[in-house]
């Protein structure tokens, strides 16, 4: 059987695997909103094996890849990775395969097929490029595109905001450190879910780790007995009081300015368990989690199952990190702003297998992060030349002089290769940008205060224009009073 | 400057002493190394590590959202049943033991002066390296934001104190912990720190954030490094001054937003354990109130194998019960604290109370109610004292009530104390607002021994020292100080500092004097209140005190006759460091509403000069009859009262 479908063999790099094209067709169309420039490439062949589809679909490349399976004949259950109900696979590099029917129905010439996958491939695009409502939400903070929209509002807020480094925190709470002796292996646990992550994280910023453990940290909320399922429940409504106990013996890092994403986990007290959240519809939510945008998440752990009503108070327990680090590992992605849209009917998206994060999400968040740090630099060397603009005869110093011509190139230079397409440099540039601009902006000689308001050099001199002004108002009166005799006089005269 | 000559035997001997911190405290030492735990690999990692985790979070609307994690794959659901069958259920005794260690200790000692001392010790021993290269840290007792401080900034040892009030050595005797009044801030660096100026003033920085207290003030023009005096603490053989830095706030206040950024640090906080007793309200209503940081790397057995770090949290106060108290001399703790203790803090491997009671050994002078059976001696600063101790992780402590609520009510006022044998006096001498003279005085109350004496002065450069003015003398005579070392100041950049090393005569008075101009600051470097005056840090007093229990030679004791007749070495001499009084220097200071009355006052005589001048030149001008003669007007007043018409 003679399958002629085109699992894309590597491109024209050098180096590809040795495959059996035989014909090849290359258009390129360049689309605006794309990253580089769309592919699309025809190719027939005889093929046997399907790893290397699964070669194909580990290759990494630039630009996204569109994969389009065709099928000509028979069944089409012989693909392995497109099953029957779905027409889209996206996989965790930059490549999808995509289902067309048969072409005959659609049309004979390559062009038309085209034509008919084009709406396909739009769909495609939105899922794994860089889109509208991604700018929108990376510029959510400066522009209200659309006001009466809630939910992108929330879905923009959540995300932390662009920063060089971000210190990641692991808080265990433990309230009750007499009936509870809590171990968690956090060490091992970071090192197999989130380093990974944190690794291919590495080109949009900087992560530092660190966890503690408090103790007798209680939560702002007492729960409420729940009689019908013999445990504590916590309300969405108070979820936002809970936290304000807790967070003040966090701490922030006292070493750097970063942003901090807190994780705590929360082992309820013995009187307190099981403890369990629920949701706006009194549902309880499995996860028992939740989080708090561009703060980080809690995830509460129950730990009463694990003794008996006879237990010798401390009880030694063990914490399942796999079962924390899991949800734990999806409020990080929520946070970074990865942004898992629910894919069009028909898509089917790839496991991100261990690292978490396919190729294609990390391009978009380097894409909306760079975007995201143009604004901001755009923004702040704006303010800058207000405040100059304001105050007529501040002083300027040449580090800041050469501060603010070095974030503008590298404004430039971030814009340039945001054109071209690479990601890794014009984030690089967009992050100078911002050092460079805040630098200047937070440089102490441009303190305002220290420049003396105008009114105020006036106010000084006021002992000195009060008694000046005193014959002048005088004079004046009588110039005034002489005018109207004179006219008076005048009229005298007439009369 | 004054030229002398080194005596380099002597500062040997007092380097090598001030390098071994003698507290000689028993307590200290049992200290063991029962916490050097293998690193134990929790063993259920390794089979977790194929494990995909692939949430798909769904999301609502609103700012608090809840987490929901669908569990996708199949594969995933298989291994969460693997782990579920192993990890969460009660650990056997195989848990790693942990490599941190807590411990609280408190102890009150009754002052003859009728006053309580009662000091708080809280320890974290952590066997760990901050030195790293990978910064990951997972802290469990150890505060997270000092280990991030001692990592960062490379910090091989820290000591930090604020202090209210002054310590009153000749009535209360020698503290556990001395400290001068206000903050006071030393700090060892790392050898590979290579800008130890600029990591300073970063740390004080970062320091006066987490303590709520103004350290940003210090700069270089108070940060000095002294060459002798501060030496470090902890384990290492550094003594590179270069890589110490000394200041001391003399002005800072402390206050309730001081104690509770300290009371955050302990794991326990103030919930369980002696913190409970820790009441800003009460802990400020008192004579003398003294907090500490202190951080150093210490051996974790005594051949010193492994290192760890030590954090302890220090905690001093006397209160003065005898005036509060409606002249009944009688305290508890709950009459100090308004609290009683109620259990030990359940992370502490150790939780002890201890009074200090060998002032009465026959329950002469005070009754301490509840009576304990432990006893316990040890040689605290050169005196052998005995404490009663109360061991809080015993149940028993705490009786029936289910509370320890300790009270001593005193019998009789009478009993002496035993004067200090080291005691440091300083005050300002002089008249006039141009120069002044500085008197430092030392006291040697030993009856027959003498001993050397580090002393430490640094002085801020608005008070110009004449240095060959420099004068030591102890009984009339002089006294040549075996090593001086003397940085001058320099204008708004860096402080005097003077170490000298003075041998005291036994029972003496050594007086050190140093005349000084005071300088003209500029307007903007006064304080907001400057006719308060200045201050001037403490000067300090370091030295090797001959014990008391070395000078007991007329062996009332009963004790073998073989044993006696060399004075036991080990406890011969014990270090104790002795803070002056700060000073209080008024400045020649301006009157600042000087520029504004210039300004109105010219600005005034300018004006009427205007005035007139604008009255000149706009005025029209008459000619106006010639006036009188004054004979003729005279002439004309006295015609005038005759009632005959003037001239």
């Amino acid at each position: 059987m003679v399958t002629a479908d085109t699992p894309a063999p590597p491109s024209t790099a050098a180096g590809e695997i040795a495959m059996a094209t035989v014909t090849a067709l290359r258009r390129t169309v360049p689309l605006p909103a794309v990253p580089g420039h769309l592919e699309y490439r025809y190719e027939e062949q005889c093929r046997t094996a399907t790893v290397m589809e699964e070669d194909a679909l580990n290759q990494p490349t630039a630009a996204v890849r569109v994969h389009v399976v065709l099928q000509f004949v028979c069944s089409p259950s012989h693909h392995p990775l497109l099953h029957q109900d779905v027409d889209v696979y996206i996989g965790q590099r930059r490549t999808a395969l995509l289902r067309i029917g048969s072409p005959m129905r659609v049309g004979r010439t390559l062009e038309q097929l085209l034509a008919h996958m084009e709406p396909r491939m739009k769909q495609v695009l939105q899922v794994m490029s860089f889109s509208y409502t991604d700018i929108t939400a990376a510029l959510s903070d400066r522009v209200r595109l659309s006001p009466g929209n809630k939910g992108s509002i929330a879905d923009s807020m959540r995300a932390f905001k662009s920063s060089p480094g971000y210190e990641i925190t692991f808080s265990l709470l433990n309230p009750d450190p007499k009936s509870h002796r809590l171990h968690w292996d956090i060490e091992g646990a970071v090192q197999t879910y989130i380093q990974p992550l944190l690794t291919k994280l590495a080109p949009v910023a900087n992560f530092s780790i660190d966890s503690q453990t408090l103790y007798y940290a209680v939560l702002g909320v007492n729960p409420r007995f729940d009689s019908s399922r013999s445990a504590y429940t916590l309300n969405a409504d108070s979820l936002a009081h809970v936290i304000n106990p807790v967070e003040a013996r966090l701490g922030s890092n006292a070493a750097s300015s970063n942003p901090v994403l807190n994780f705590l986990l929360y082992v309820p007290d013995a009187h307190h368990s099981p403890l369990y959240i629920n949701d706006r519809k009194k549902q309880e939510v499995p996860s028992n989690a939740f989080h708090s945008p561009r703060w980080g998440g809690i995830m509460v752990y129950n730990v009463n199952g694990f003794y008996g009503p006879d237990a010798v108070f401390p009880v030694d327990i063990n914490i399942n990190m796999a079962k924390v680090m899991g949800v734990f590992l999806a409020q990080l992605r929520l946070l970074l702003g990865v942004q898992s849209s629910t894919p069009p009917p028909g898509f089917q998206v790839a496991t991100c297998g261990s690292v978490g994060l396919a190729d294609w999400e990390l391009d978009r968040l380097m894409w909306s992060r760079s975007v995201e740090n143009v604004a901001t630099a755009t923004t702040t060397i704006t303010s800058l030349a207000q405040l100059l603009d304001q105050i007529g005869n501040i002083v300027i110093n040449d580090n800041i002089a050469q501060q603010v011509s070095s974030a503008v190139t590298s404004l430039q230079l971030a814009v340039a290769e945001l054109e071209a397409g690479n990601l890794g440099f014009a984030l690089q540039y967009s992050k100078e940008a911002i050092l460079a601009s805040e630098r200047a902006f937070f440089d102490p000689s441009l303190l305002h205060l220290l420049y003396f308001p105008d009114d105020q050099k006036f106010a000084i001199y006021i002992p000195l224009f009060l008694p000046m002004c005193v014959p002048i108002l005088l004079s004046l009166l009588k110039i005034v009073s002489e005018a109207r005799q004179k006219r008076r006089e005048k009229q005298a005269k007439k009369d | 400057m004054a030229a002398y000559r080194y005596s380099y035997s002597a500062v040997l001997f007092i380097l090598c002493g001030l390098s071994v911190f003698i507290v000689t405290n028993s307590q200290e030492t049992t200290l063991t190394g029962d916490n050097r735990a293998a690193a134990v690999d929790s063993p259920q990692t390794v089979a977790e590590t194929a494990e995909q985790t692939a949430e798909q979070p769904a999301v609502e609307e609103r700012q608090w959202e809840a987490t929901e994690v669908e569990e996708a794959s199949p594969d995933e659901a298989a291994a969460d049943k693997q782990d579920t069958s192993t990890p969460e259920t009660l650990v056997p005794p195989s848990v790693p033991r942990p490599k941190d260690d807590f411990q609280e200790e408190l102890v009150i000692r009754p002052l003859h002066s009728g006053d309580i001392y009662a000091s708080f010790q809280f320890r974290t021993l952590w066997e760990t390296d901050f030195m790293r290269g990978n910064k990951v840290s997972h802290y469990r007792l150890f505060p997270k934001s000092l280990g991030q401080v001692i990592s960062k900034f490379s910090v091989r040892e820290l000591h930090i104190s604020f202090t209210q009030g002054y310590w009153r050595t000749m009535q209360w005797g020698q503290p556990f912990l001395p400290a001068p009044p206000g903050a006071e801030l030393w700090v060892w660096f790392q050898d590979s720190v290579t800008d130890v100026d600029g990591t300073w003033k970063e740390l004080t920085n970062v320091l006066s954030g987490i303590f709520c207290a103004s350290l940003n003030f210090i700069d270089s023009t108070n940060t000095v490094q002294p060459s002798a005096s501060f030496k470090p603490l902890g384990i290492g053989n550094v003594t590179d001054h270069r890589f110490l830095r000394y200041a001391t706030l003399p002005r800072e206040i402390v206050c309730t937003e001081n104690l509770t950024p300290w009371k955050k640090l302990l794991p326990c906080g103030t919930k369980a354990g002696l913190a409970v007793l820790l009441k800003s309200e009460k802990l400020f209503h008192s004579s003398f109130h003294s907090q500490a940081v202190h951080i150093r790397p210490v051996c974790e057995d005594w051949q010193c194998k492994t290192t760890s770090w030590e954090l302890r949290q220090t905690l001093s106060v006397v209160f003065d019960l005898h005036t509060s108290g409606q002249g009944k001399r009688e305290w508890s703790l709950f009459k100090m604290f308004s609290r009683t203790l109620t259990e030990a803090c359940p992370l502490a491997s150790s939780s002890k109370v201890y009074i200090d009671i060998t002032d009465n050994p026959e329950g002469e002078q005070f009754e301490l109610i509840p009576a304990t059976p432990m006893l316990s001696q040890a040689v605290v600063l050169g005196d052998r004292r005995t404490f009663s101790v109360y061991d809080l992780t015993q149940q028993i402590t705490f009786g029936a009530v289910r509370s320890l609520n300790l009270l001593i009510r005193w019998k009789s006022t009478e009993g002496d104390m035993l004067r200090p044998l080291l005691h440091g006096e300083r005050y300002v001498a002089g008249y006039g607002l141009q120069t002044g003279e500085i008197h430092t005085l030392m006291y040697n109350n030993h009856p027959y021994r003498s001993f050397p004496v580090l002393l430490l002065d640094s002085v801020p450069w608005y008070l110009r020292l004449y240095i060959h003015t420099l004068t030591v003398t102890s009984k009339a005579k002089d006294n040549k100080p075996s090593y001086i070392h003397y940085q001058p100041s320099k204008d708004r950049v860096r402080p005097h500092l003077l170490e000298m090393l003075v041998q005291l005569p036994p029972n003496s008075v050594t007086e050190v004097t140093v005349q000084f101009e005071r300088a003209l600051l500029k307007w903007t470097e006064y304080t907001p209140d400057p006719n308060h005056g200045f201050y001037v840090g403490s000067s300090v007093l370091s030295s090797l005190v001959p014990s008391i229990v070395a000078m007991d030679t007329n062996s009332t004791q009963e004790r073998p006759l073989f044993s006696s007749f060399f004075p036991c070495k080990e406890e011969s001499s014990y270090f104790v460091r002795v803070y002056t009084e700060p000073l209080l220097v008024n400045l020649p200071t301006p009157d600042f509403s000087m520029p504004y009355n210039v300004i109105c006052l010219t600005c005034t005589v300018v004006a009427v000069g205007y005035g007139s001048l604008y009255n000149l030149l706009t005025r029209s001008f008459q000619i106006e009859e010639p006036s009188l003669g004054l004979a003729k007007r005279i002439a004309n007043i006295i015609r005038k009262m005759r009632g005959v018409p003037p001239l």
